[in-house]
């Protein structure tokens, strides 16, 4: 029987990176000298389970690693040894190695081998000496093969007690090689003294047969310590006297060598790159969705029944019915929603690590809050969102809180506090990071974004826009780059990821105080918010998150440059006009300008005014993706299905506004 | 075939255990942990326990030892599974009152291996 071991494989990932994620949260709670007889118990068994999962998949590098880490977690166990800082830290940095080869394996990637060698020699180097010993104990007997074994074998009383049964063992003597036993009665007491939960018997056994000590050994290597068993080369010429009852001739030599053939076959085949996107619900949630079902199914029938003889005295139940069905569909919907949610604790999850290891690496202080990690966020979104977080939470670990000296000056506590904090607020989940360091210092930011020509030198700004410079490309106020916030690239890539994801990130700041960023983020991605508009015959959804305003066009504010690109004046801005007729190739209601419906849009920080006919409501749409079920179309991130049944097509505003200033400059360069 | 109790705190090495048996005709009944697997075990009979060793509750040592209290599991074999390659491992869960183990990493075939030598 051949199994695919993959099949359990992603199993074993997912409950290895739990099995992390638990080593990590102990680790960081564990102080040097002290030991936590549960706390090591629990690291200890999230290594084996690891070891022993990692081995069984064949995934040799984690096996190996994870060796070194539960032999040294074995030890302290035992009492054999402290826990040190050091410990803690390489134990932490094992854990970062470990993910990454889970990750490795999973995405098919290399890892960054010079690393883990790094913690491998560092846990090799703490484990001593006998750091090789490793699992490597398998063959290593290499006696010659002789023509056979004599056997004695005298079971201690209790051998049966530990459900080990004679009879089994000669039978696997038997499939190795001619069997011959004697038995030996001597030790059979009186049948009135006799305990049948006892062994009194003992037997002579010769082995015949190209057969190794090793495999002698193995049969009765459970019982090692329960018996009296001395294992001899046969001596004298193969006797022609066997018993015919026990004869077996397998090949077992070669038997066991295919054996190991197919062994490694299974652990040589390599992971294919299959990553499957899997999600573990709450059992409640699945619940839910059946009890909802179940509703539907009854109000689906009520109004099945109504429809029989339906006559008009019974409107009003038919009204209740289609409200009732209503009621079913929307919380259904909710429901199937919430599956895709997850608490934004998977995302917080990796800041206390984070805060302890960045905290001493800059001699800081730092104790970080977190609240809120109940709040539901949906996965896609979640994995997402942990890039720029991380880079908000370095960033004001870095750059906002001071050492603690400065803030003893400044008469603030030693330690600083750096908090996350999630909740819903409207549709929108709402994440802030705030930390009650120095707060940005206005003055510095102008400058340097007048150094860097972002600026006018006489330019009056509200504070609010001087704070929203942080996000321009290529800004950065640390006076020493450091390598914990990177180099002044990172803000606007946060900001233009967070965009991406259909959210918006802003600070504000109080000098001495601190600062809070907050990143306010859709629910979720297969949902949005719109505002239908129409051009001629046909539907747009322009995101409403993407809006800034709308206003009619006046005719003088209107600019034509190079000719034929047109520019709108709206107070101190000029923005190019783009007329989606064009950019769809389709017949709108009207051409003219004048008097012509203008929706100002931002996308990717570019803005520019959509041409419409008319403005109609505004609703959620459920977005189809029109890449998989017909294929991408510049100016379109995709469709979805209207109340009425036709399709409305939605509106990629940052893709239109590109495609309007690249005709523009195309123009210009002509 | 045989009635197997298959006790492991690791759900991917549990799937792994019981698919296999179960593909070899067995009768399988999973247990996350010992206190469960004991739980489970006082109320039906076995002709084989395989557990896991290390587990959270009650580890698999324990588990042997409380087993072979109970009239029904006084000779019912009870292999360990285990990654110890060290002796004292071993020795634990002899004197517990295991019949054997099976040193992991295993695969399926050696796992049946085994298994066919104790029940048959």
């Amino acid at each position: 029987m051949t199994i695919d071991m993959e099949q359990f494989k992603a199993t074993f990932l997912e409950e290895s990176r739990e099995g992390l994620d638990t080593m990590e949260s102990v680790l960081l709670e564990m102080h040097p000298g002290e030991t936590d007889a549960e706390a090591i118990d629990t690291i200890f068994r999230a290594a084996h389970s690891i070891k022993g999962g990692a081995a069984t998949f064949g995934l040799e590098a984690i096996a190996g690693f994870t060796h070194v880490v539960e032999t040294l977690l074995d030890e302290i166990r035992n009492g054999e040894r402290e826990v040190t800082q050091e410990a803690i830290v390489l134990f932490l940095s094992s854990v970062d190695c470990i993910r990454e080869l889970l990750d490795a394996d999973q995405s098919g990637e290399a890892v960054d081998q010079e690393h883990i060698d790094q913690v491998k020699a560092g846990l090799d180097n703490m484990l001593g000496s006998q750091a090789n010993t490793g699992e490597a104990q398998a063959d290593m007997t290499d006696d010659a093969p002789v023509k056979g074994w004599q056997i004695a074998f005298r079971p201690m009383p209790d051998m049966l007690r530990t459900g080990n049964d004679v009879v089994r063992m000669f039978r696997e003597l038997a499939s190795l090689g001619e069997l011959e036993t004697i038995v030996d009665l001597d030790g059979l007491p009186p049948l009135a003294e006799m305990d049948p939960e006892e062994a009194y018997l003992a037997w002579q056994l010769t082995l015949k047969g190209e057969i190794e000590k090793a495999q002698i050994e193995e049969v009765f290597e459970w019982v090692e310590d329960e018996s009296e068993l001395t294992i001899d080369p046969l001596q004298e010429a193969p006797s022609m006297t066997q018993d015919p009852s026990v004869k077996q001739t397998a090949a077992p030599a070669e038997d066991r060598r295919n054996h190991d053939d197919r062994r490694q076959t299974t652990d040589r085949r390599k992971s294919t790159t299959t990553e499957s996107s899997s999600i573990r619900v709450d059992i409640d949630k699945i619940d839910a969705l059946i009890n909802m079902v179940g509703e539907l199914v009854i109000t689906q029938s009520m109004l099945g029944q109504l429809g029989e003889d339906f006559d008009m005295s019974r409107v009003e139940r038919l009204k209740d019915g289609l409200g009732e069905l209503e009621r079913n569909t929307r919380e259904l919907q909710e429901s199937v929603m919430r599956i895709r949610m997850l608490p934004i604790s998977f995302a917080f999850n990796r800041f206390p690590r984070m805060v302890h290891d960045l905290s001493a690496k800059l001699g800081k202080k730092i104790e970080l809050t977190m609240s809120g990690e109940q709040t539901e966020l949906d996965k896609t979104v979640m994995e997402k969102i942990g890039d720029p977080l991380v880079h908000l939470v370095r960033n004001s670990i870095d750059h906002g809180i001071e050492i603690p000296e400065q803030r003893l000056a400044a008469g603030k506590s030693e330690t600083g506090v750096v908090g996350l904090n999630a909740y819903h607020q409207g549709g929108n989940i709402v994440i802030e990071i705030t930390d009650d360091g120095a707060g940005l210092n206005r003055d510095k930011i102008l400058a340097k974004a007048v150094e860097r020509g972002l600026v006018q030198e006489d330019e009056e700004l509200a504070e609010e826009k001087v704070f929203e410079l942080l996000f321009e490309p290529g800004f950065s106020t640390a006076d020493v780059v450091s390598d914990v916030s990177g180099r002044g690239v990172g803000m606007d890539v946060v900001k233009r990821n967070i965009q991406a994801l259909g959210g918006s990130v802003e600070v504000c700041s109080e000098q001495g105080k601190g600062s809070t960023f907050t990143i306010r983020l859709p629910l979720t991605l297969a949902i949005l918010d719109g505002q239908l508009v129409r051009v001629g015959e046909n539907t747009y959804i322009i995101p409403l998150i993407s809006i800034v305003e709308s206003l009619l066009v006046e005719q003088g504010n209107v600019n034509i440059v190079a000719g034929k690109a047109e520019l709108y004046q709206l107070r101190d801005e000029y923005l190019p006009i783009i007329r989606l007729y064009e950019t769809f190739g389709i017949e709108p209601d009207r051409r003219s300008l004048d008097d012509g419906l203008l929706v100002v849009v931002e996308g990717d920080g570019k803005k520019g005014g959509l041409l419409v006919d008319e403005l109609l409501g505004q609703q959620q749409v459920v977005i189809k993706s029109l890449e998989t079920n017909f294929r991408k179309v510049e100016g379109l991130s995709g469709a979805t299905i209207l109340g009425d049944g036709t399709v409305a097509l939605i509106v990629d505003v940052a893709g239109v506004v590109r495609l309007a200033s690249r005709d523009v400059s195309g123009q210009q360069a002509a | 075939m045989a009635s197997i109790l298959a006790v492991d705190d690791s759900a991917s090495m549990r799937q792994m255990v019981v698919f296999t048996l179960k593909g070899a005709g067995h009768q399988v009944t999973e247990a996350a942990d010992g206190q469960t697997a004991l739980d489970i075990a006082k109320g039906q009979k076995f002709d084989l326990v395989l557990s896991d060793v290390n587990m959270p509750r009650m580890d698999g040592i324990a588990l042997a030892k409380e087993l072979r209290a109970l009239p029904d599991f006084k000779f019912t074999p009870i292999l360990m599974l285990t990654t110890e390659s060290g002796l004292n491992k071993k020795q634990e869960g002899k004197a517990a009152g295991a019949t054997g183990w099976i040193v992991k990493p295993f695969n399926p075939e050696q796992l049946l291996a085994t298994i066919k030598k104790v029940v048959g």
